[in-house]
């Protein structure tokens, strides 16, 4: 309400709440700067998975679509190895969370410990999702079969892409840190970091729980969205 | 010139030394639109010789050995794609937006130099790959630019092997490219504003700017999401949009895919790319008009509230390019009323741009002979909007010459003309010299009268019913002998368009060396970028201090002040205050 | 002073253009008129805004010129008025919507006695479906789709059998009576359009979309593909005859249904050889041509294609233009042939011999030619290879003077222009874009190396 208030002044008056020198003034500090891009970036990637998931849910409806879930020959039907998978960023993420505490109290080894950890755990995620693929491929759930399938591994790849480009920044931002000899700065990036892993981490639960729906599941949600 | 000390930096800028890290590696936001825009305008030149053949071959059929069906066809694409995304989306945004952005809210640079250097060498990596696609067996894709499945990547279109991929590998990297910058822009504006500059005293082009780049961001990643689909139809076999179908006599292996939810994605998309181009123009064009009617922009909060609303708007309404897609009918309703609905806000800039010019005192300067070229041009491509939005008319008017005129009217020539108002307006910033005025007026009335004489006869050829997209029209019975001469004459001044754009690329480089010193502030106008300490501005734009903004930036012809503006770094004096709000604003 | 004149000419020039203009709304045929009305509204509508903004722009552009002595005036806002104009554009908002949406609600509600019609697209042709006696069409999936069955239909519908099948691009309609046109496409989007008709729909692959209109005035209209659909989309015309009742039923007593198309036997091997006897004084024994009496080879042509030519020739389609002298010779000789099953049985003999080696007469610059022959390899395949669907014949092993006279002759219209040759008529277009003799020695050199 307040972006409508501001909507609302008369900029050519020079009395009242609109004085002479600035009101909204915060200097363009980086690390606030930082925050405020990462909130549009985190806007930016659920708009495209919002995307993929509504034309996940219109594709649907066709009646060629096979959902992976709800029949005993289906894969996810017991989606026990998604759950390690689950596990394994779900550790990644607490782990990051654990840095940025250590480097908030200034331990260094704590940093080192959560970051180091979190970045195995990540990879072993990414490991375990490629080896997922292998095991699908292995009992004939090829990417062209059904559309279902052919969601299933585009998104997981996408989101596996993100978590790469997130790796890459994480990296970046250490070796900046290390390289300046400048622990104490960690903090703030580090902080955006696991915000974005924790991010990450919801997007691929809600992946999970559609790309494991039953048929019924996902012909409610898509009665819901109108297809 | 009032500036107070401030320790404004956490960053510090680093000044740089070498060539190489001034004009190549550089991260000063100036260096860094000008390599966009000359980018931009590099491959809008590729364009516009593209559009050039296709006149040729519309104008005057069964004469160019050269222009085959095929090649045609990716003229057509090209030409499109080229100019949407490649030059307008760019040159606004990644050129002017990188420029003035910085400079009109009072910073020193973009908040993220680095990233927005990488942003131009991706966008240059983008443009590379695409004309990458001229090179390549098959040439480059010639579905349109709309890219419609699943002719784009079936084999009865050209390029449907390598040119469509590379065509959408171009456009992922491209949003990557304009990610990164649209990052930087928001936070720039949101974050970067020095003091004083609250949001209702920004000017009108970085609201413009500013919310084009938010519909970037919210837009661009429908193209991605539709872009990454279709690669995988085209490479895996997916069958996003793929239904069963028999191509060219052969039974392919897809089946129940939706061709048109790849056309629901790329419009949601496409309609508020309509207005990331539309918006900053509407912004540049308001400031050239107030400097140089000498006047303050009518109705500035109806100005913002209608670039706010329209941006908003352009989300819902974009199924009204599918009236006749065969989507649900009954959607028809509600898009034509949204459709309609946005024509109001847009309306409203109208007037409040003719009201602007009204009791003004009006400098026709070549800057403002193009921005009142914009008026008369967006009136005449909005109205005719009108009957394109209007789901009944669109009827027998879609994929016909109306629907091309058009959008050419409103979505070429209009942001074309501010694109070269805005050129000339800040020329002299730029370079620090004034342009070449008899050259730029020859350059507006060819540019003008010419492409009103290309555009308003192609609508009366688009109602006799002549299709868009066809090589040849041919024979047919309704079609009378007089429209071929009517498209040999619309050849002919799209031509002489084409060729008078030479003045204004000669007149750019001439002045560049030849034109008289501009000063400071040649035009006596009130925005923040005119008072920088050095013209053009150096590297950190404002010296030691940064400005302080004590008004808004349209104090032109103030009651009670003798000079007919006062800058936005000026403070507020007793005789102002004396002389009392006017009429009408306490209301 | 001169921006204020052009302005004001600029305006009138538009209105006196608009009123002066030979090129407009081609004259209805259909029940629409509703949209021409709707179109005029929004015409003086907006007719009224640009004359009103742009010439109050030029006033005051003449009235506020600059003058060193003035200072404009300051005014940042004024409610009331931007709150009036707000209201006025609004209404005139709603008089145009307001029409719009009651003709749309119209639009997608077809009368419930409109009669059904299939429109089938596929690259680049249109062919229709009537539902025959029991007035139900018959199932149909693209999985059927072959070369016996170009429509898809099913096997296991039986409502088929009685459905009137039209390959020929010209599609027959009864005056006054409403129709539904149910719209399908074989492969990529396509759009069916008739200017006259001014309503049209895009034809979408997977799925069947609709468009009603009446026809109110008999003729011959063309059908054009509004939707890009590849290469020749240009090329891509039928034709909607508007008939009385009489002729239309006519009409319809000619053409095959599913089950006469089924019942049809292939061609007799004997019998076609029997009936070549008169042709081989021209075009040889083997079916291989000859030069000197300007007679194309023939032997192992489809004989889809074979006897579609006969067929032309025969009615006039083909032969009949009077620079066709060659054409002219052969449309007699045709008419030897009695009747449908002699034609299927010459085309499917000429199919069984074998192909002649011949020599090429043509010197070209072949890595010229297959630069053109990209567009033609769109139908003909790219080892010209011919395809049936596509109705496109081989070119490899044909006599290349022999294509060097057709071009020629499509591009002077004296192949093709017969406006019930579909595909020479889209041969007319395609022809046209080789400009030169030289550019059709390129690519005919090119054909040879294929």
């Amino acid at each position: 309400m307040k972006f409508f208030k501001t909507l609302g002044t008369k900029p050519w008056l020079h009395d009242g709440d609109v004085g002479a020198v600035a009101v909204d003034y915060s200097g363009p500090h980086i690390d606030a700067a930082s925050r405020i891009a990462l909130r549009f970036i985190l806007v930016v990637v659920s708009v495209i998975f919002f995307l993929f998931i509504i034309t996940f849910l219109a594709r649907s409806q066709y009646p060629d679509f096979e959902a992976l879930s709800g029949a005993p020959w289906q894969p996810f039907t017991d989606p026990s190895r998604l759950w390690i998978n689950t596990a394994l960023l779900a550790l990644a993420s607490a782990a990051m969370q654990l840095g940025v505490s250590g480097a908030r109290q200034g331990k260094l080894n704590m940093t080192v410990t959560g970051i180091s950890s979190a970045v195995c755990f990540t990879v072993l995620f990414i490991v375990a999702q490629l080896d997922l693929w292998m095991h699908l491929q292995s009992m004939g759930f090829y990417i062209n079969s059904n559309p279902a399938n052919s969601y299933f591994y585009m998104l997981t790849a996408i989101h596996g892409l993100h978590i790469m480009g997130g790796l890459i920044v994480l990296t970046n931002v250490v070796f900046r840190v290390w390289y300046d000899n400048s622990p104490e700065s960690l903090g703030a990036p580090l902080q955006l970091c696991t915000t974005y892993w924790h991010f990450l981490l919801g997007v691929w639960l809600v992946l999970f729980a559609l790309l494991t729906s039953r048929p019924e599941t996902i012909n409610a949600l898509a009665a819901m969205c109108g297809f | 010139m009032q500036n107070v000390a401030i320790a404004d930096q956490t960053v510090e800028l680093h000044d740089p030394q070498t060539f190489i890290t001034k004009y190549v590696w550089s991260q000063d936001h100036k260096v860094i639109a000008i390599q966009y825009s000359l980018t931009a305008i590099f491959v809008g030149l590729v364009a516009l010789v593209l559009s050039g053949l296709m006149r040729l071959q519309l104008g005057f059929p069964d004469t160019f050995d050269f222009i085959t069906p095929s090649s045609y066809l990716q003229f057509v694409t090209m030409h499109g794609m080229i100019m949407v995304v490649y030059l307008l989306t760019a040159l606004l945004l990644g050129g002017f937006g990188n420029y003035m952005i910085p400079l009109m809210i009072g910073a020193r640079d973009m908040v993220f130099p680095f990233m927005n250097m990488l942003s131009f060498w991706v966008y240059l990596l983008s443009v590379i790959v695409l004309m990458a696609s001229f090179f390549v067996p098959g040439g480059p894709t010639g579905a349109g630019w709309t890219l419609y499945p699943p002719q784009a990547i079936l084999e009865g279109t050209p390029g449907s092997d390598w040119g469509i991929i590379l065509m959408l590998v171009s456009l992922a990297i491209f949003i990557v490219a304009f990610t990164m910058g649209g990052l930087n822009y928001v936070t720039t504006v949101i974050q970067a504003r020095t003091h004083g500059m609250t949001m209702m005293r920004m000017p009108l082009t970085i609201w413009g700017i500013f919310t084009a780049t938010i519909l970037g961001l919210l837009a661009f990643p429908a193209l991605l999401v539709s872009a990454i689909m279709m690669l995988f139809d085209k490479i895996l076999g997916t069958s996003f949009f793929m239904p069963a179908l028999v191509s060219l006599g052969e039974n392919l292996d897809y089946s129940g895919g939706s061709p048109v939810l790849f056309q629901h994605l790329f419009w949601f998309f496409g309609h508020p790319e309509v207005y990331i181009v539309a918006l900053p123009a509407f912004g540049m064009v308001s400031d050239v008009l107030a400097t140089h009617a000498r006047k303050n922009i009518f109705g500035y909060r109806m100005m913002v509230w209608a670039i706010v609303g329209i941006g908003g708007l352009s989300f819902v309404v974009w199924a009204h390019h599918m009236y006749v897609s065969g989507m649900h009918p009954a959607f028809g309703f509600f898009f034509a009323t949204t459709t309609l609905i946005i024509a109001v806000p847009t309306a409203i800039k109208v007037y409040n741009w003719v009201l602007t010019l009204y009791r003004g005192n009006i400098q026709l300067t070549v800057p403002m002979l193009f921005a009142i070229g914009f008026i008369f041009t967006f009136t005449h491509g909005g109205l005719t909007g009108l009957f394109l939005g209007n789901v009944t008319i669109d009827l027998p008017l879609s994929d016909t010459y109306f629907v091309v005129a058009h959008f050419h009217m409103v979505m070429g020539v209009s942001p074309v003309m501010v694109l070269f108002a805005a050129v000339y307006h800040w020329y002299p910033l730029f370079t620090g010299r004034m342009f070449n005025e008899k050259l730029g007026k020859a350059h507006f009335w060819l540019t003008f009268l010419g492409a009103y004489a290309v555009y308003l006869p192609m609508h009366y050829i688009g109602l006799l019913g002549v299709p868009r997209r066809y090589f040849a029209m041919g024979t047919t019975d309704f079609i009378p002998e007089s429209a071929f001469t009517l498209n040999a004459s619309i050849t002919v001044s799209a031509l002489i368009v084409g060729l008078s754009q030479l003045i204004f690329l000669y007149n750019l480089f001439w002045s560049l060396r030849y034109g008289k010193p501009a000063g400071h502030n040649p035009w006596g106008a009130t925005s923040l970028e005119w008072q920088t300490p050095d013209v053009p501005p150096h590297h950190g734009n404002w010296g030691k201090e940064l400005p302080v903004v004590y008004r808004w930036a349209y104090d032109y012809g103030v009651p009670g002040v003798e000079q007919d503006f006062i800058p936005q770094n000026h403070p507020v004096t007793d005789a102002e205050h004396t002389a009392g709000e006017p009429e009408g604003s306490k209301a | 002073m001169n921006l204020v004149i052009s302005l004001v000419l600029l305006v009138v020039g538009s209105l006196l253009f608009h009123w002066l203009s030979p090129w407009q709304l081609t004259p209805l045929a259909s029940n629409w008129g509703a949209i021409d009305t709707t179109i005029d509204i929004t015409l003086v509508i907006t007719g009224v805004v640009f004359v009103a903004v742009n010439l109050f722009m030029a006033y005051a552009i003449f009235r506020y010129r600059f003058n060193s002595a003035r200072k404009s005036h300051y005014e940042p806002e004024n409610k009331k008025l931007e709150v009036w104009l707000t209201a006025i554009t609004a209404v005139g908002v709603i008089g145009m919507l307001a029409p719009g949406l009651v003709v749309w609600a119209d639009f997608v509600d077809p009368p419930d006695d409109a009669h059904e019609v299939e429109i089938v697209g596929a690259q680049w042709q249109w062919h229709y479906r009537l539902p025959g006696d029991d007035g139900v069409l018959g199932e149909v999936d693209a999985r059927y789709i072959g070369p016996d069955n170009p429509f898809g239909m099913s096997p296991n519908d039986d409502a088929g059998l009685d459905d009137v099948l039209i390959t020929s691009n010209e599609l027959h309609l009864p005056i006054d009576k409403p129709v539904k046109a149910l719209l399908r496409s074989k492969d990529v989007l396509h759009d069916f359009a008739v200017p006259q008709f001014r309503v049209k729909m895009d034809l979408v692959p997977g799925t069947v979309t609709y468009v009603w209109f009446t026809p109110t005035r008999t003729g011959k209209f063309d059908i054009l593909c509004m939707e890009l659909c590849g290469i020749a989309h240009y090329t891509m015309r039928g034709y909607v005859v508007v008939d009385t009742d009489e002729d239309f039923d006519d009409w319809l007593g000619q053409q095959q249904t599913w089950q006469d198309i089924q019942s049809e036997g292939p061609g007799d091997l004997v019998a076609g050889k029997a009936a070549y006897g008169v042709c081989s004084a021209c075009h040889g024994q083997q079916g291989e041509g000859n030069f000197a009496l300007n007679a194309p080879a023939l032997a192992g042509l489809p004989a889809w294609y074979t006897s579609r030519e006969l067929n032309y020739y025969k009615a006039g389609i083909r032969g009949a233009h009077e620079k066709d002298t060659y054409g002219k010779q052969m449309a007699p000789m045709a008419n030897t042939l009695v009747d449908d099953a002699a034609v299927r049985d010459v085309a499917a003999y000429l199919e069984s011999l074998p192909t002649v080696n011949l020599e090429s007469t043509i010197a070209g610059d072949a890595s010229k030619g297959a630069s053109h022959y990209v567009t033609c390899g769109a139908c003909h395949g790219a080892q010209a290879q011919g395809r049936y669907a596509l109705q496109a014949p081989r070119l490899a092993g044909q006599s290349d003077w022999y294509l060097k006279r057709q071009l020629k002759s499509f591009r002077l219209g004296i192949r093709g222009a017969h406006k019930q040759d579909a595909y020479g008529h889209q041969m007319v277009l395609m022809a046209r874009s080789l400009q030169n003799e030289q550019s059709i020695d390129d690519l005919l050199a090119y054909v040879n190396t294929l």
